[in-house]
């Protein structure tokens, strides 16, 4: 199949997941007149890394998947090995901003660069050195304290703002909260931000180094690792990836207690945000009420899955775990009752003059900035755009069992706080119906079958978790061991728009809008 | 503000009695907890440090000031600075890149301090370990006087962890 009538033939990879079709580029030139094609059809950049296939191919490997309306396209390109010279690519950044932190992050890991001018490390900080690669084969791993590197301190080329009366307030890494660390350097005169500039890569912990040689089930532990939050969404990805190249599918029972747990998830997060972001607005009300009711869900994931976040319950092949009739109406009894509880909450923060003020035309965001950054999931939908992955739209179906439920999206044009939260509050209705209908249809059977890895194989899984799409990327080794995995995190897109959103507003609204994205840095940072 | 103190009325009090600590009886973590607050000055005061987690374990420690837990009616209370705390409360693993900003809040915690290592990765490192881009658990970089293991720890095992950690310093 070939699309936008670019010569690059794709093959649709097999199976029930998310429709995937994979390519590979000819040269550096046609990987940017394919990149430029998608752009002019209003395409995105979903993911991009690189791998070191030297050992099986004699070559470097660089991965980018665009998205379509249709799905997913997976595009390699070879990269020669030149001696110590880094192999060298077409900066993409032009066309999709979103690649800049990315094709930093694939030079920081394997040693591959672009053609462009900011080669700013990202998420080598000074724990190893430049000339050292920790994702090539040849990178010695030694057990102990770390490779044997000096973490040396290091200096981060900020951009600079100046003239009068324009000064610097650093945040970070560690925040004033129980969050997750990463530094803000915000440039303001008086309170106004003028500029909002990002260092992540603190949460860094050589994650996807972990994967190389792994077998699949300690990899499905450490893909439920790599975004506690998400721990369904990526288990689920990477589930599905291992699985689409296997060349097998798990039972419908299977999908659909997945679908049951990563609903579970999205309510579980919705809840704990729409909390926090009320107590962001100083309405300790809001974050006391959710943070009961988000309580009372998890502690009956914990009854029901034996985990509060579900955390090893979906794995390649199906579930680790089948669930019983009684539990299936404990979730449909708890559904009405946490759906009265939102409903009456939402009514109050409606009607409370104070924390709309706050809510309305802070951090925004425009459909047209949200297109140009390849925003996903909920950050984009609350700009107007209808992006679901779980929902059919023109030309796409989405994966079993999404496909028969019937989900509808829900969007919000206005791209402020305000709409990240009512696109909360009705994603939250949303689910509540979803969870509703699967535990009365839920179909019988098997929960899991057995993998049997192919040696070569490779696969990748698109799953729209509560942030937007997550997607793993696996390669097996002729071994049958992992020899590669990438997991991607919406928030490496998200990230960038929360630089804009800040723009029009003043320092103390900044814990508001930030909360009301609620991003991963322990996804992006890997 | 009717409608709002009408729904404060109608949800009542949900705190749930303090945990018994492993294999201690409830009289004994009552007193316990009197004594905590009397060496204290009736107050704990906790700094929460991510130096690396998957952000798990944060979520079941946000979770400890939710109604059920209640940890801040008890006397005890997150804070957002280490010069105000008397407890680092650290999840790992402790990634290379937050080694030396863990290290600086630990000095910048006035003594006498506690350190708390939480969760299976703070402890040991757990399915991250030690590598060129983490230092494993917590004890690899600040001195450690307690462990709560888990992944993540519920909210009733961080609470008996950091009972116990007052504890051990008596």
């Amino acid at each position: 199949m070939i699309f936008h009538a670019e010569p690059i033939e794709f093959a649709r990879q097999p199976g029930s997941g998310a429709p995937v079709w994979s390519g590979r580029a000819a040269d550096g030139e046609d990987l940017l007149r394919f990149a430029i094609s998608v752009h002019r059809h209003q395409g995105r950049l979903a993911a991009l890394w690189g791998s070191d296939d030297r050992p099986s191919h004699g070559v470097y490997r660089l991965h980018c998947v665009f998205a379509l309306d249709e799905g997913w396209l997976q595009l390699g390109l070879d990269l020669a090995a030149s001696g110590d010279q880094c192999p060298v690519y077409p900066d993409l950044s032009g066309i999709f901003p979103a690649a800049n932190r990315m094709q930093r992050a694939t030079r920081d890991l394997v040693g591959i660069t672009t053609d462009g001018s900011d080669h700013r490390p990202w998420l080598r900080h000074g724990a190893w050195p430049a000339d050292w690669y920790p994702l090539r084969h040849d990178a010695v791993h030694q057990a102990g304290m770390g490779a044997g590197f000096e973490n040396l301190p290091s200096d981060y080329d900020f951009v600079q703002v100046g003239g009068e009366g324009a000064h610097e307030i650093p945040v970070g890494p560690i925040h004033a909260g129980i969050i997750e660390p990463g530094h803000f350097r915000f440039s303001v005169i008086g309170e106004r931000v003028l500029r909002l500039e990002q260092r992540l890569g603190y949460l860094h912990k050589g994650v996807e180094k972990l994967f190389v040689g792994a077998d699949v089930p300690q990899g499905a532990r450490l893909v439920g690792r790599v975004s506690g939050d998400s721990t369904c969404a990526y288990a689920w990805a990477y589930a599905e990836a291992v699985e689409a190249a296997c060349r097998i599918e798990a039972p419908p029972r299977a999908l659909m207690l997945r679908a049951l747990m990563l609903e579970r998830e999205r309510v579980a997060n919705h809840l704990g945000d729409l909390g926090a972001i009320g107590n962001d607005a100083a309405f300790a009300f809001g974050l006391t009420q959710f943070m009961r009711l988000k309580e009372a869900w998890l502690r009956l994931n914990h009854q029901v899955f034996g985990h509060r976040f579900m955390m090893d319950r979906i794995m390649p092949g199906g579930v680790a775990m089948d669930i019983e009739a009684a539990a299936l109406a404990a979730i449909v009894e708890q559904c009405g009752v946490i759906g009265s509880e939102v409903k009456r909450l939402r009514t109050l923060y409606d009607a409370h003059a104070g924390l709309q003020d706050r809510f309305a035309t802070t951090g925004a965001i425009d459909a047209t900035l949200a297109q140009e950054l390849s925003l996903t999931g909920l950050a984009a939908r609350c700009t107007g755009i209808l992006l679901d992955g779980r929902a059919h739209r023109q030309g796409y179906t989405p994966p079993a069992p999404y496909a028969k439920l019937g989900v509808r999206p829900v969007t919000d044009e206005r791209g402020d706080v305000a709409a990240r939260v009512a696109v909360r509050f009705d994603e939250i209705f949303e689910s509540l119906r979803l969870l509703r209908e699967m535990a009365v249809g839920m179909p019988s059977g098997d929960t899991r079958f057995e993998i049997a890895p192919i040696g070569g194989a490779s696969g990748l899984g698109v799953i729209e978790g509560w942030r937007g799409e997550v997607l793993v990327g696996v390669q097996f080794g002729e071994d049958g061991k992992l020899a590669r995995v990438h997991p991607h995190d919406p928030s490496w897109q998200i990230w960038p728009a929360l630089e804009h959103a800040v723009m029009k507003d003043i320092v103390p609204d900044f814990p508001l809008i930030n909360k009301s994205f609620n991003l991963s840095y322990s996804g992006a940072d890997l | 503000m009717i409608p709002l103190l009408r729904h404060i009325f109608r949800t009542g009090i949900l705190t749930e009695p303090t945990p018994l600590p492993e294999g201690g009886p409830q009289r004994e973590i009552d007193r316990l907890h009197d004594e905590i607050l009397h060496i204290l000055g009736r107050a704990l005061t906790i700094r929460e440090v991510d130096a690396g987690s998957c952000n798990g374990c944060e979520l079941e420690i946000q979770a400890l000031n939710n109604p059920y837990y209640n940890l801040e009616g008890r006397g005890i209370k997150f804070v957002a600075s280490p010069r105000h705390a008397d407890m680092l409360l650290v999840t790992g693993p402790v990634t290379k890149n937050m080694e030396n900003a863990l290290r600086i809040a630990y000095d910048c915690t006035p003594d006498p301090k506690l350190v708390v290592a939480v969760g299976d990765c703070g402890c040991n490192g757990g399915v991250f370990g030690e590598s060129y881009a983490s230092c494993g658990g917590v004890e690899n970089v600040v001195g450690v006087d307690l462990r709560i293991p888990g992944c993540p720890p519920t909210p009733l095992a961080l609470m008996q962890g950091i009972l116990a950690a007052v504890r051990s310093r008596e």
